[in-house]
């Protein structure tokens, strides 16, 4: 391990020392560390002088954190840049070929990388946070407590990690220094985002969910780098591939996982389908212990909020839930159209995940998932608090269409992981576009052949057949 | 120390190298000629393991290009194509930098740096930025890193391009010790006559598939036919035949000379020359004739 980030370091001190050479990374490096800091201490004062004018001191006392943050992440912005020409630059500037000739491998080279794009600019962010920090109080006396201090150094630290992993995912994939360029928006605009929502906190001064915020994007920070080294190939560095859009192509891989050469649709089940789910084994077991661990997380949370006390009074529930159904009754529920309407919008629900789960490796997908199976455990905990029996609930209103609707959303679950496992995993021999296309194929297969009659028969029977359970069973 | 088995490089579709099979021992010298885009940059890639054959097997130094891809780096010197250098780096800097890659200690470093600057001719350069140097001072530069490790399988593509005439002899002499070094070097050239200079072996790729292969002699005789002789006659010959068609197969003639083709000179030429001397020609000179790498090259490719 030492050896490793010994020669990793090799790298780095050679780039780090190349970067302090250009001026246009030392310039506004120096102006984001000394001038910037500088501006936000102006408007911090200037900012504090006008609320207290009007008694809103909370505004000031919330603004003055929130511009450390900010100072903080500016510098870093810098590393994106870097970061994203980092092996591609190398690339066209065909300096890369003799280190890759050299004794390094792969891991050592993409640390030295990474971390020589991200400490020039984390040391500056650091140095601006300093000058902020003088200055602010010099001009109003204030001082963040240790632990904001700490959450905002680390905040800035793992902000500059998630940027530059995800800038060196790009850099490493991509045929020139244009198209990383073009591609920086899947970086600059989640992390956008990511700013807006930690801003919100700061100026809601709910600080402690800044280590929730932390601690997720040292999760997604772990996964780029992952994916990073997973998908480093010395080959597609040398390669001279050009950025041209290859349709043809891609639908060629697409097409061979989809369909194959299968002469028949007995070979193909055999080959492709059969062959599809068997490798979907993992994914299916860890969707199904996520999913379960919804339902009993859903359950928990019965006990820590618990409904008002008249919601939970069963006569009235009972009631409630038989107007419900008289009232479904009259306004046409139980008919093909209804059962349409559910099937479209779990339909929707599945292309949600799935896109949020290739954004995410997987991980927003399946909180889209999960949730309404939290739900079901809230109320089958909620309802076993009025003493009903909860499997009598779950025989009424889950099972029935639940017994066709889980199975579908587990397996969708499978695929979206798969979809966002494929990103972190090796894939011999072949690029990460073609493992990603294939990946798809296999998530239009599982689609279109289970999960869809899957949901369309649950959706015909949440119409016709559920309520007619829970009728017999709590309808006396 | 390189030998290759059907070594095999596709990409997706286009096929850049097809069964190439190579030997070559310590000490020899194998230039890979070929036009452009035949698959020479292909095979010396395969062979530093930056990129990995999609069929065949290859072992460098010894090492399996598979198994012991690292060790096969460190035993080799790559001359790449392109010179890919630091600009903003100097000269002595950039050295040392490669040389920690190779895990070389600092005194070892320091004293293959003074060595190679002093064997290319750059030791008053040290301490210039690479940006300012010229095409040719760049090549020996990127030579030096290639040697900086001492390894003991060179692979240089196109060593002296851009060279002028001076710096590639001060090249071609080292590649020369090298060689006495009991180093394998593979060149990959343009520069037929320097191949014939340097090179023990000559392989001739052509759309990724050696076409010729071996020592330039036996090239020479395999693709231009048995050696070539050349008889310089005093008097006016005129085509006479002299009972030498039986033996030789007279190739070009002119008033007073002509050449044939043998393919055991030992035994045909005193004969040769043992008749013209009794037909009352005096031979002035019988010498082989010189056929050049370029027409064993062109005869290749074209045939």
């Amino acid at each position: 391990m030492w050896h490793t980030v010994r020669r990793a370091l090799m790298i780095t001190k050679r780039e780090v020392r190349d970067q302090f050479r250009d001026w246009r990374i030392v310039t506004p490096i120096i102006i984001l560390t000394l001038f910037f800091p500088g501006l936000m201490n102006f408007t911090a004062r200037r900012a504090v002088d006008f609320v207290e004018k009007y008694g809103a001191d909370v505004i000031g006392d919330r603004l003055i954190p929130f511009l450390l943050m900010v100072v903080g992440f500016f510098p870093i912005s810098v590393s994106l840049v870097i970061a994203l020409e980092s092996f591609v630059g190398e690339k066209e500037r065909r300096s890369i070929e003799p280190l890759l000739s050299t004794p390094l491998t792969n891991v050592e080279l993409y640390l030295g990388k990474l971390m020589a794009v991200m400490f020039p600019p984390l040391i500056a962010s650091f140095l601006g946070i300093g000058v902020y920090l003088i200055g602010v109080y010099r001009q109003v006396g204030w001082f963040p407590d240790l632990i904001l201090l700490l959450q905002v150094v680390s905040l800035t630290t793992v902000q500059s990690l998630v940027m530059v992993s995800g800038a060196v995912v790009v850099s490493s994939q991509t045929t020139s220094v244009r198209a990383a360029n073009l591609l920086a928006s899947f970086i600059i605009i989640p992390m956008a985002i990511l700013l807006v929502g930690e801003s919100m906190i700061m100026f809601w001064a709910r600080y402690h969910i800044l280590w929730w915020a932390i601690f997720g994007q040292v999760v997604i920070a772990g996964l780029l780098i992952r994916a990073g080294i997973a998908h480093f190939n010395r080959e597609d560095l040398l390669g001279r591939e050009l950025d041209i859009l290859n349709l043809g192509w891609a639908w060629h891989v697409f097409h061979d996982e989809l369909v194959g050469k299968a002469d028949s649709f007995a070979e193909w089940w055999r080959r492709k389908v059969k062959g599809s789910l068997v490798s979907l084994k993992w994914p299916l077991i860890l969707s199904l212990l996520i999913m379960s661990a919804g339902v009993a997380f859903g359950g928990l949370q019965a006990k820590n909020y618990p409904l008002p006390s008249e919601a939970l009074d069963w006569k009235q529930l009972e009631e409630g839930m038989l107007q419900g159904i008289e009232i479904f009754g009259t306004i046409r529920f139980f008919s093909v159209g209804s059962a349409g309407i559910i099937f479209l919008h779990n339909l929707r629900v599945i292309a949600l995940a799935s896109i949020l789960g290739v954004f995410s490796f997987g991980v927003l997908g399946l909180i889209v998932l999960v949730l309404p199976l939290g739900l079901i455990g809230y109320f089958t905990g909620t309802v076993a608090q009025t003493g009903i029996s909860m499997w009598q609930f779950l025989v009424a209103f889950v099972l029935p269409h639940g017994i066709v609707e889980i199975p579908a959303i587990i397996l969708t679950g499978a695929i979206i992981l798969r979809l966002g496992i494929t990103l972190v995993t090796p894939a011999e021999g072949s690029t990460i576009g073609e493992a990603w296309l294939r990946s798809l194929a296999e998530w239009v297969k599982i689609f279109f052949i289970f999960i869809v009659p899957l949901l369309l028969a649950a959706a015909f029977l949440e119409v016709f057949v559920t309520p007619k359970v829970a009728l017999l069973l709590f309808g006396g | 120390m390189i030998t290759t088995k059907n070594l095999t490089k596709h990409f997706k579709d286009f096929v850049a190298v097809q069964g190439v099979n190579l030997e070559l021992k310590a000490g020899e010298v194998l230039a890979l000629l070929g036009p452009n885009g035949a698959g020479k940059t292909t095979t010396v890639r395969m062979l530093t393991t930056v990129l990995r054959p999609t069929q065949g097997r290859a072992w460098v130094a010894g090492y399996d290009i598979f198994k012991e891809d690292a060790q096969v780096r460190k035993s080799v010197g790559v001359l790449t194509e392109h010179h890919g250098l630091y600009q903003r780096m100097y000269v002595k800097e950039y050295l040392d930098f490669f040389g920690q890659l190779y895990e070389l200690g600092s005194e070892e470093r320091e004293d293959r740096i003074k060595y190679l600057l002093h064997t290319f001719g750059l030791e008053g350069e040290s301490d210039r930025r690479i940006g300012e140097f010229s095409k040719g001072m760049r090549q020996k530069l990127s030579l030096a890193r290639a040697l900086l490790h001492s390894p003991p399988v060179l692979l240089l593509d196109e060593p002296t391009s851009a060279m002028d005439p001076e710096s590639a002899r001060l090249v071609r002499n080292a590649i020369k010790k090298l060689r006495s070094e009991e180093r394998a070097i593979v060149i990959c050239t343009h520069n037929l006559s320097e191949a014939e200079e340097l090179a023990d072996k000559i392989a001739i790729i052509r759309r990724g598939e050696i076409i010729a292969n071996g020592t330039p002699r036996q090239l020479k005789r395999h693709l231009l036919g048995p050696s070539e002789f050349e008889v310089q006659l005093r008097e006016t010959w005129d085509g006479k035949d002299l009972g030498l068609s039986e033996m030789v197969e007279i190739t070009a003639a002119g008033e007073d000379w002509f050449r044939f083709q043998t393919a055991s000179p030992d035994e045909v030429n005193p004969e040769v020359i043992k008749r013209l001397m009794n037909d009352d020609f005096s031979v002035i000179r019988l010498g082989e004739v010189q056929r050049s790498l370029e027409s064993v090259y062109l005869e290749a490719v074209h045939s």
